[in-house]
């Protein structure tokens, strides 16, 4: 619903910045990203991958050693962060524990001269928002973990920023919970119409909360896209299998027409793959999602034999593991309905795939 | 929901309170079991020392033992008019007494009623003197009453003891009624010996003396003198000294903590803020004065304080001082604080580290994000959760100044002593342990009523010291 419009582009720029902790090993390499106004965008990457330093570089708690960033267009370098007007949730809250819940989303008003009546206006919106009225006298230690959640996100929403920063805002609820905080947060979102910046290193979490994902690994975005394209049509072999489940076949790309690539695999089979991302005569990692691949269906090129190694039952679908091209790590996702034939251990049976799901990614 | 007037029982039918009761007794046991070495070693070396020494400072009953006719003539005593023959005889009985059982023994009674009124030190030792001269029929001999004291041996040759205190008393009995027998009236001739005697002051102080349980002391602690009739007056203005040091001490340990804050605070939070090696090596810095000795540290002030020393030859040298008009910066007041809180300094900068270091940037942050100052953030913020470790640092420097000793004693010279100087010197000097026994109670309650007020204000459950 939120994809930028061209006026909304590059509300948050960042501009070949690079940051460097110790001068010697660079931990952001090379980052350019633009935001659009109103856009959910999610970091989403390895733990160690540079994600929350980007955010205090955005929030202004660490400098980059290079590069720009800009944040409506002005550079924002130099500003302090207390002058940059951007909204920000800590993984552990960080809720002033001296104060009540209402002292606590009060502060950022009072720092800016607010009066005392539009404050406490602001303060209840704010609380009933994310349904805490009753809450404001309380201490943040007298909550629950996902009360303070949501004291925390309406603090850093009730000064009304133009952004928001969330840095794995939900790292420490439970599974159930943080479902229904992502909702939550998604549903304002889209309600305020803020921008967001989002890390986790939760995939689940940045595919249904974002509109667009920016995959971090190794100080440097290896892919930006939507959710469904970056489980669906991944550019690289890290993001293939950094996102959802993945089978790997590698092996050396013989020739390569309209698009289609011939793969020799290291057992001497071919196979013909989508080329995305690879060369003629070079090495290539071919990525296949479980859910593609089907048991018993039509012959086609790549149609092989497959032995089933472990079943594992999982109520709508069955887990099947196999050896396919050697690779005994191959899963195989098969629908638990009435027309399917019951697969036993040790089995041999063929499976097969189309071309255009499979893809011949860089090695 | 279940009936609540029946009682829960367990398994094997006992009621539930009952075994819980039972489990719980057997972990407290097991607890104190725990903890009764410690406990026993604290009472004997500690609590027990502290309450009999305190108690000194309320009772004593040594003048009832060195003067007993006299204390028992004094008690019913209304403290007016001129002193009886009756008194005379009754002072001049435990003298005799006293003389014969240990010849210190009238010295040490007239040490505890100098400490009421001056002068009777004097009046004791020269009645001593004029009855020594008085001859007395003893042993088959007439001999001179001093002679008769000196040649009463103490042990035999070989070191037994040929006397026991009774036999003692029982002689001295006999003997100061054979010298009232031969020498009654005795008032004229003790007045003549010191006319002291004559003055009823001293029969007063020794009715003060005479009580064993008494606020003598205390009120003496507190610069008032407590009369025999009950009541208290407050001494001249120049015989004040403990209230005005009381005061002092507070002043210096109030001086003392605020600047021990003052250093210890930018010290603590950049521990916390530095990464763990660096930091490491700061604490060591901080530590360091531990690892060497108290004296020593104190010494080294003298030489850099004193008058030729390292500041004052520094402040010559830049002309901020005249040489031949150099700061008086110790054996004063002002070395007594500089050293001080020199040496107190860890003690507010480790709990005050231990505090911060749990406090997490990113409340601070958190604060600038919303659009704080720098000052604000610090100052709403991260000030208030330092509270805990500026509560705990500055009780603990606090505690530790108000009874501190050595340092004032080494470089306070005149003005910079405190209380804990002076029962010191009573302790060792004087020997007016009563009067050292009650400064420290007052010192104790007056603790305790800060501590109190701390309690009130702060709150001890906020304290944080590690
Ligand atoms: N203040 C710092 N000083 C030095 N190095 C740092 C500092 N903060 C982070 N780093 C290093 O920078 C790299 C990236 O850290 P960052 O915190 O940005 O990772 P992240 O993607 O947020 O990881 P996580 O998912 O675990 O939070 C890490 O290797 C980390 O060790
Ligand atoms: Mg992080």
């Amino acid at each position: 619903m939120l994809t930028a419009t061209n006026t909304d582009e590059g509300f948050v720029v960042f501009d070949r910045v690079q940051k460097s902790y110790d001068g010697n090993a660079l931990v952001v390499k090379d980052l350019n990203l633009d935001i659009a106004k109103g856009e959910f965008l999610t970091m989403l990457g390895p733990s160690g991958s540079g994600k929350t330093t980007c955010l205090m570089m955005l929030a202004g708690f660490e400098t980059a050693t290079h590069g720009d960033i800009r944040l409506g267009g002005q550079p924002i370098n130099n500003i302090p962060p207390h002058k940059r007007g951007i909204g920000m949730v800590f993984q552990n809250y960080a809720l002033f524990p001296h104060m009540t819940v209402g002292e606590n989303l009060a502060f950022p008003l009072e720092v800016r001269k607010m009066g005392k009546s539009e404050r406490d206006e602001k303060v209840k919106r704010a609380l009933d928002m994310v349904q805490m009225g009753e809450f404001a006298g309380r201490r943040p230690a007298q909550l629950s973990g996902g009360q303070q959640q949501r004291i925390a996100l309406s603090r850093a929403l009730v000064f009304e920023p133009q952004l928001v920063l969330m840095d794995e805002p939900l790292g420490a609820l439970d599974k159930q919970l943080r479902e229904r905080m992502q909702y939550e947060i998604k549903h304002l979102h889209e309600r305020l119409g803020v921008t967001v910046v989002y890390v986790t290193h939760d995939q689940s979490e940045a595919l249904t909360m974002s509109d667009r994902v920016a995959v971090f690994e190794d100080g440097r975005i290896q892919q930006l896209s939507s959710p469904d394209d970056l489980y669906e049509r991944p550019e690289n072999s890290f993001v293939a299998q950094f996102i959802g489940e993945n089978n790997k076949l590698s092996g050396m790309v013989t020739g390569i027409k309209s698009g289609v690539a011939e793969v020799t695999l290291d057992n001497g089979s071919k196979v013909s793959a989508l080329a995305v991302n690879c060369e003629q005569g070079s090495r290539s990692t071919l990525s296949i999602r479980p859910e593609r691949v089907t048991l018993g269906g039509p012959k086609n090129k790549n149609t092989t034999e497959a032995e089933v190694l472990e079943l594992i039952y999982l109520g709508d679908h069955i887990r099947c593991r196999m050896n396919v091209h050697g690779n005994e790590e191959f899963v195989v996702k098969v629908a638990n309905s009435a027309g399917h034939t019951h697969l036993k251990a040790g089995e041999k049976t063929k499976v097969s795939w189309l071309a255009e799901d499979c893809r011949a990614l860089d090695a | 929901m279940t009936d609540t007037s029946a009682p829960i029982v367990t398994a094997d039918g006992t009621p539930l309170k009952k075994k819980l009761d039972q489990a719980m007794f057997r972990s407290r046991r097991n607890a104190f079991l725990l903890v009764a070495p410690l406990l026993a070693f604290i009472i004997a070396s500690f609590i027990i020392p502290i309450v009999v020494l305190l108690t000194q400072g309320v009772y004593d009953s040594s003048f009832r033992k060195q003067m007993p006719t006299v204390a028992t003539f004094v008690a019913d005593w209304d403290g007016q008019g001129e002193p009886s023959e009756e008194m005379m005889q009754a002072a001049l009985t435990d003298i005799v007494v006293g003389l014969t059982i240990d010849r210190s023994i009238p010295t040490k009674a007239a040490v505890r009623i100098n400490r009421e009124v001056s002068g009777a030190t004097s009046m004791i030792k020269k009645l001593i003197r004029a009855t020594g001269k008085w001859k007395i029929e003893y042993e088959g001999k007439e001999q001179r009453l001093s002679d008769v004291f000196r040649n009463m041996e103490d042990e035999d040759d070989s070191g037994v003891t040929l006397l026991d205190e009774s036999e003692r008393r029982a002689i001295g009995v006999t003997l100061a009624k054979a010298v009232i027998a031969q020498e009654a009236p005795v008032k004229a001739k003790m007045i003549k010996a010191d006319k002291k005697w004559a003055d009823i002051k001293y029969w007063q102080a020794m009715k003060v003396a005479s009580k064993a349980a008494s606020p003598a002391y205390l009120a003496a602690a507190l610069d008032y003198n407590y009369s025999h009739d009950g009541e208290f007056q407050q001494r001249d203005e120049d015989r004040r000294i403990h209230v005005k040091l009381f005061w002092r001490t507070l002043e210096i340990s109030l001086i003392v903590t605020l600047a021990c804050l003052f250093l210890g605070y930018p010290i603590a939070y950049l521990l916390s803020t530095l990464s763990v090696r660096s930091s490491n090596l700061l604490l060591i810095l901080v530590l360091l004065p531990f690892w060497t000795s108290l004296l020593v540290r104190t010494t080294a002030w003298i030489a850099m304080l004193q008058a030729q020393g390292v500041m004052n030859d520094l402040f010559v040298v830049f002309g901020l001082a005249a040489d031949d008009d150099r700061f008086s910066l110790i054996y004063n007041k002002t070395g007594t604080l500089i050293a001080m809180t020199h040496i107190l300094l860890p003690f507010m900068i480790l709990p005050l580290y231990s505090v911060m270091k749990t406090i997490p940037p990113s409340y601070v942050r958190a604060a600038k994000s919303m659009g704080a100052t720098n000052w604000t953030a610090f100052w709403r913020v991260y000030f208030p959760q330092s509270v805990a470790g500026i509560g705990a640092g500055a009780l603990l420097v606090f505690i530790l100044a108000i009874g501190y000793y050595i340092t004032p004693a080494l470089v306070g010279g005149q003005d910079g002593q405190m209380i804990s100087n002076m029962i010191d010197f009573h302790m060792r000097k004087s020997l007016n342990w009563n009067l050292a026994a009650a400064l420290g109670m007052v010192l104790l309650v007056f603790v305790l009523f800060l501590f109190w007020i701390y309690d009130r204000v702060v709150g001890i459950d906020n304290m944080k010291l590690g």
